[in-house]
């Protein structure tokens, strides 16, 4: 057993994530300047790492913002409600939360497909917005600040700030890719890519397309969630705008620009988007999102596997659908 | 009873504008099977042609009747143009390929258009009422109107019944069916789809874009209006069924009057009492309302 997972953990994705997670400590831990840059884009790539989840399944929601604000409105809440500082109190409450909200919404959510699962995620997130807004007691349309979490339960628990805080984000982000790739491998894992490809192959081999699709649904939302209350900490402030459509349109394309072919994926994308926006608001505050639709549109084109599609290990398959390929032909002609 | 008046003129008003912008959508989605993120871009797009053109002219005393030609002009020179250069240079590559990725690619190009508006309009609001006061008002009841909200009612009627008129009796409108009923049976006896695709495509730009044009002089033309419209005219859109214009009419009247009675019996409802209709009736009907059948094909 041991041999077999330590055999099928010497592959391209473990090396790309090891050496990925290695940088990002340390460049977070070198240069503290950076250190708020790289705990955002930690934070938003776990949202985007179940995304991914999602788009491997053939699936783009458009409403992880709605997972992102509960999450982050749970760590809110416990604060200043009931002045719950404890962190692995707060994340654990946050990831339940928002998994036991896609479970439920999952019911109705697995039996759509395509642009209506896109649209019906996106509506629901935009009630989540439209509640927040509305809702006094959570802050309204100003939302409200978030202290700094805790660690330990003595008489003076350790505040957890600055670099304390980053390596908490690193850490979460490793567990996070570990448990996506290890569910990447497994038989639940793996009926993804297979489903998008031809779900009614899926069914006839005997198990249920929509269970998945569901089940999928479920770790992106706790991951989601997980990535909110993060983010929650890293900026100290939650308000409605979280919940928004354009937050969710940013998760996607992460999500997209990164590709989808290892756990570790997301993480790239979400690094890149945000030291171009730091650049970007330094140099062009104007024009940074031409550059950004334009890179999408170039790796929708012509790397159609996101970043990650780019040279590391089999070049085979990622791209390859027959089906897809040949309607591509006969429709372009 | 004069609030009941009211929430009906106020969501018949607002109906009738969320339909002249979904209009195009719809028909968009309806041909080509591309729900069209830029959507509210193109939308902005026309709003700020639209100040463009009329502004100086307002400023210069012009004829104030003339002027809204001229935003129709405006709407109809900047959407034919940028929806031929969207359809033409970008959208046309990606044919044939997943609704998800054509949805991806369209939210690149509202990604570029919402920059692109900001590089050549910057980001200071423009405000151009002359217009909109200039009808004046029309009593009702002890409630008073706006009469350019009736001008807006006018334009919609005119766009949603020439397109069905336009669908239904010419022939050019038949041929567009038999496109939107099955693609490659059209291309085979002898249709030019991708002509009829661009043109669609033009025309959806236009409709957004006169829909911009005509709601520009009612608020300040800022940066972030195609943002709001986005997700609202996906909502009327879904709720009446994608690719159809009775569903599209329907959608937005539903939308319309949800949200006027929201206003008038519950005022923090008004932004997602809409999203909860969505929500609703897509449990209810996957495909919308008045889906259109497809023809299963082996």
């Amino acid at each position: 057993m041991s041999s077999a997972i330590s055999s099928q953990l010497r592959t391209p994705g473990t090396w790309l994530a090891v050496a990925g997670f290695v940088v990002i400590g340390g460049a977070g831990l070198a240069l503290p300047q950076w250190q708020f840059l790289v705990s955002v884009a930690l934070s938003k790539g776990i949202v985007a790492l179940g995304l991914a989840l999602l788009l491997r399944t053939g699936l783009a929601s458009f409403g992880q913002a709605l997972f992102f604000a509960v999450g982050a409105y749970c760590v809110g809440l416990g604060m200043n409600d009931y002045g719950l500082t404890e962190l692995f109190a707060l994340l654990a409450i946050s990831m339940l939360v928002s998994a036991a909200l896609a479970f439920v919404l999952g019911f109705l959510l697995a039996r759509y497909r395509d642009i209506f699962f896109a649209m019906l995620t996106l509506a629901l997130s935009m009630i989540c917005y439209g509640l927040l807004l509305n809702n006094v007691e959570l802050g309204g349309s100003d939302g409200f600040n978030v202290n700094a979490p805790t660690l330990g339960s003595s008489a003076e628990p350790w505040q957890l700030t600055g670099t304390n805080l980053f390596a908490v984000g690193l850490i979460a982000a490793i567990v996070c890719v570990m448990g996506v790739a290890l569910y990447m491998r497994s038989t639940p894992g793996r009926l993804g890519p297979a489903i998008k490809d031809n779900e009614i192959r899926v069914e006839y081999l005997g198990t249920s397309a929509r269970a998945n699709i569901h089940l999928t649904y479920v770790i992106a939302g706790a991951l989601a969630g997980l990535g909110g209350a993060l983010q929650a900490f890293n900026i100290g402030h939650i308000d409605p705008d979280m919940a928004f459509w354009t937050t969710s349109g940013e998760f996607v394309f992460i999500a997209v620009l990164s590709g989808t072919r290892f756990a570790f994926s997301p993480f790239i994308g979400a690094l890149l988007l945000e030291v171009a926006r730091a650049m970007a608001y330094r140099y062009a505050p104007n024009t940074w999102q031409i550059v950004m639709g334009a890179i999408m549109l170039a790796i929708i084109a012509f790397l159609p596997g996101g970043l990650t599609s780019l040279g590391l290990g089999r070049r085979k398959p990622a791209a390859a659908h027959p089906v897809t390929q040949t309607k591509t032909a006969t429709d372009a002609a | 009873m004069s609030q009941i008046y009211a929430v009906l003129v106020d969501g018949v008003m607002y109906a009738a504008w969320l339909f002249l912008v979904a209009l195009g959508l719809t028909l968009v989605y309806g041909v080509l099977k591309i729900l069209n993120m830029a959507h509210g871009s193109l939308y902005a797009l026309g709003a700020y042609a639209g100040v463009t053109l009329i502004g100086p002219w307002v400023a210069q005393g012009g004829n104030l009747y003339v002027s809204y030609l001229l935003l129709v002009l405006a709407a109809i020179v900047a959407g034919g143009a940028i929806g031929f250069i969207m359809e033409r240079g970008i959208l046309k590559r990606f044919y044939g390929q997943d609704p998800v990725v054509l949805l991806l690619v369209t939210y690149a190009l509202f990604l570029i258009m919402e920059d692109a508006i900001k590089l050549v309009w910057g980001v200071d609001p423009y405000t151009v009422s002359e217009p909109y006061s200039f009808l004046g008002n029309f009593d009702l009841g002890d409630l008073s109107y706006p009469n350019y909200n009736f001008l807006i009612v006018g334009v919609a009627l005119v766009a949603g019944i020439g397109l069905t008129a336009f669908l239904k009796f010419t022939r050019s409108g038949r041929l567009l069916r038999a496109v939107i009923h099955d693609r490659e049976v059209s291309q085979a006896m002898g249709i030019r789809v991708s002509r009829y695709f661009v043109v669609t495509f033009m025309a959806g730009a236009v409709l957004a874009a006169i829909g911009g044009a005509l709601t520009a002089p009612t608020v300040s033309v800022a940066p972030g209006m195609g943002v709001e419209i986005v997700v609202l005219t996906f909502a009327v859109v879904v709720i009446g069924g994608l690719g159809s214009l009775p569903g599209a009419a329907f959608g937005a009247l539903l939308v319309g009057l949800v949200r006027a009675s929201a206003v008038h019996y519950w005022p923090q409802g008004e932004l997602f009492s809409i999203y909860i209709v969505m929500a609703l009736v897509l449990a209810v009907r996957p495909k919308g309302i008045f889906a259109p059948l497809e023809a299963r094909k082996i």
